[in-house]
């Protein structure tokens, strides 16, 4: 492929989005509240928004025939590239408003970065998802604020969600090769400039939401070179299984 | 108030609503008017809600990312029918929770359609197709009902729902155009629910119990044999173009009547399923006690917050 | 059973910039700020809306239907307040 390293450089964006919509999906009709499973339903709908038109572009890209579903669908586990954050599951509603948040901010100053991008095509894209994002920024935000400074109990299981995705984070700022070649091209972002901000904007809403900064040094990697937690495959699973169980038709 | 009051009460209210009067929230009403609706809507309000779980099913499995965003908004969108109509049904003294509560315990009903399983992709097009076919013919009429909240929620409810069935009639009509394996699994859902989707529309005339008194409220515009005739008729014509054959081989165009006859429905299995006793009754009602117990504490966190936010502020202005 | 539920809360939403806001129904909030995401995820999911306002439904005092003969009745035969109640030539077109 002529431009593997652009191609490769989309599905690291798009991977994101696309598990973590899956993930916000999951939880359709089982939300704390009428309200919340529309708003959850809502951010979703915008994530696989952004998957469609990454993959769209990928696929014209790659120009061997294959389409936006064949890229969301059959690759095989090792192949997706999102971050080990947005593959975890959501073991209760902390858990999934703390991951979206934790990847909220990271995503907001992502794509802003990504608007200035040479390539016009994704800066079209991260033009449009940025406000969709900065909806979902403000969204996550409010919550940790809520559950963080709500009750005993809702603080208690904010923090401890916040403890455990917090070794997901420092990932979000490792260059692959393809970033650093796209960075070079001044097509890509430079997500390791990303990263004192985003320390510094999500400790200050979760002390406005009174929890504690986790301290902890220790953090998980691989995502981005296709090793990820056990989660994952069982979200491929269903992810893929029509396509996997009845290969080369159209629905 | 003396009897002879409430029956002249009573008159004049029955005439306003046939003048096509409007009757709102703080209008005096007859006691079994609030009554009926009350229990009317709040069990098409959880209708929508218990029908998000047969769909809900099938998103994380949907077979292309464009079902996918189709199938999220639809499901997204019966979350907000059930909110409208939940919404218009505490317009008459009565809270969501209260609702929920009666859902919860097995007090309030909902439509039986959603105590079926979905077991394989082709059931959203067929609940799009058929069930979403029926209720746009029971709801169509009710933009028009005589309570006001009730009339707009459904207006609003009625326009947006009008890209559901076509969503669903779309996924068929790929199935059953598409490869011979495909096509067996269109047939399939369209076997299965064909027959709970004409019990949709209610028990026949002469065992239906409320109908003479919701038609003079305009509840019901239409007796159900009449709107299930309704159905049968559009459906037929729908099913032969994309190929595929309705279950029924008593099935067949009666020139005189101008309409289709049709077998006879099991409703011995109509009433195991009302009465509970469906193949999903029971996981239906533990995914949403589960939602709603698992949200507790969420809920109870907001208002928490929402408690501290005011006081702080109450104490700055001071 | 939770012990405090989520107030109700009416929406009013401005479909456009010119148009009045028109109340479009209701939803629950623990509060202001919630309300008003909500009413934007419930209310303007097919681009309905340019503004929103929420409104506690409790601060809303509604004016009884007893009393509709005194408070609306009165104004039904001021027919002077109308264009129509006054007799002019045809001559004069525009007026």
């Amino acid at each position: 492929m002529k431009k593997e390293n652009l191609y490769n450089y989309i599905l690291g964006i798009a991977d994101n989005s696309l598990i973590l919509g899956q993930r916000m999906g999951e939880l359709c009709g089982h939300g704390p509240s009428l309200e919340t499973d529309i708003a959850c339903t809502n951010i979703s709908l915008d994530l696989f928004g952004q998957v469609r038109s990454y993959f769209q572009y990928a696929s014209k890209i790659a120009g061997d025939g294959r389409t936006e579903d064949d890229i969301a669908m059959l690759r095989k586990e090792r192949e997706y590239k999102n971050v080990l954050l947005v593959e975890q599951p959501n073991t209760d509603f902390a858990y999934t408003l703390g991951r979206q948040f934790l990847f909220d901010v990271y995503h907001l100053a992502f794509l802003k970065e990504l608007q200035k991008s040479t390539d016009l095509t994704l800066s079209a894209i991260a033009n449009k998802c940025v406000k969709e994002v900065s909806y979902h920024e403000r969204f996550s935000s409010d919550w940790i604020k809520r559950l963080g400074d709500g009750t005993e109990e809702s603080k208690q299981k904010m923090q401890e969600a916040i403890n455990d995705l917090w070794t997901y984070t420092d990932e979000l700022f490792h260059q692959t090769d393809a970033d650093k070649a796209m960075v070079a091209e001044g097509i890509g972002v430079d997500v390791t400039k990303l990263k004192e901000n985003y320390y510094s904007d999500v400790s200050q809403v979760l002390e406005k939401a009174t929890l504690q900064v986790p301290v902890s040094k220790y953090f998980q990697k691989g995502g981005k070179q296709g090793i990820h937690t056990e989660h994952l495959g069982y979200l491929l699973s269903d992810l893929q299984y029509m396509q996997r169980t009845y290969p080369n038709m159209e629905w | 108030m003396s009897e002879e009051q409430i029956r002249s009460l009573e008159r004049q209210f029955d005439e306003r609503i046939s003048r096509d009067e409007k009757i709102e929230p703080k209008d005096w009403m007859p006691e079994k008017y609030r009554k009926t609706h009350i229990r009317q809507m709040s069990q098409h309000a959880h209708s929508e809600i218990v029908g998000m779980l047969p769909e809900g099913n099938w998103i994380t499995r949907a077979p292309s990312l464009r079902r996918k965003v189709a199938l999220l908004a639809k499901v997204q969108d019966e979350a907000g029918h059930g909110l409208y109509l939940y919404s218009a049904t505490e317009t008459l003294g009565i809270s969501r929770d209260e609702m929920y509560e009666q859902l919860h315990t097995g007090k309030a009903k909902y439509s039986s359609i959603f105590n079926y399983p979905t077991i394989t992709w082709a059931d959203m097009g067929a609940i799009g197709w058929l069930v979403d076919g029926a209720a746009i013919i029971n709801q169509v009429p009710l933009c028009n009902t005589s309570y006001g909240p009730y009339a707009r929620a459904m207006i609003r409810v009625c326009k947006e729902e009008s890209f559901h069935q076509r969503q669903g009639f779309e996924i068929m009509m790929k199935l059953a155009n598409g490869t011979p394996e495909q096509k067996d699994m269109a047939q399939d859902a369209l076997n299965r629910w064909w027959w709970p989707s004409l019990m949709m529309l209610g028990p026949t005339d002469d065992v239906s119990v409320h109908t003479e008194q919701s038609m003079k409220w305009k509840l019901k515009r239409k007796s159900n044999d009449d709107l299930r005739q309704q159905f049968i008729d559009q459906t037929v014509p729908q099913a032969e173009l994309i190929g595929l054959t309705i279950p029924d081989p008593d099935l067949k165009w009666n020139e005189e009547r101008g309409s289709y006859d049709f077998g006879e429905i099991d409703w011995d299995e109509f009433w195991q399923v009302v009465k509970g006793h469906g193949p999903m009754n029971k996981e239906r009602m533990k995914a949403r006690v589960g939602a709603w117990e698992r949200g507790e504490w969420v809920r109870d966190a907001a208002m928490a917050h929402a408690e501290k936010k005011r006081y702080r502020s109450e104490k700055k202005a001071v | 059973m939770s012990t405090k539920n989520w107030p109700l809360w009416e929406i009013f939403v401005r479909s456009k910039n010119g148009l009045e806001h028109r109340h479009c129904g209701s939803l629950h909030a623990a509060d202001s700020d919630m309300a008003l995401e909500n009413a934007r995820d419930v209310y303007t999911r097919r681009n309905e809306g340019v503004s929103i306002w929420v409104v506690e439904s409790k601060h809303i005092t509604a004016s009884n239907p007893e009393n509709n003969g005194e408070l609306f009745e009165p104004a039904q035969d001021k027919v002077y307040r109308h264009p129509t109640f006054y007799d002019l030539p045809d001559e004069v077109k525009h007026m």
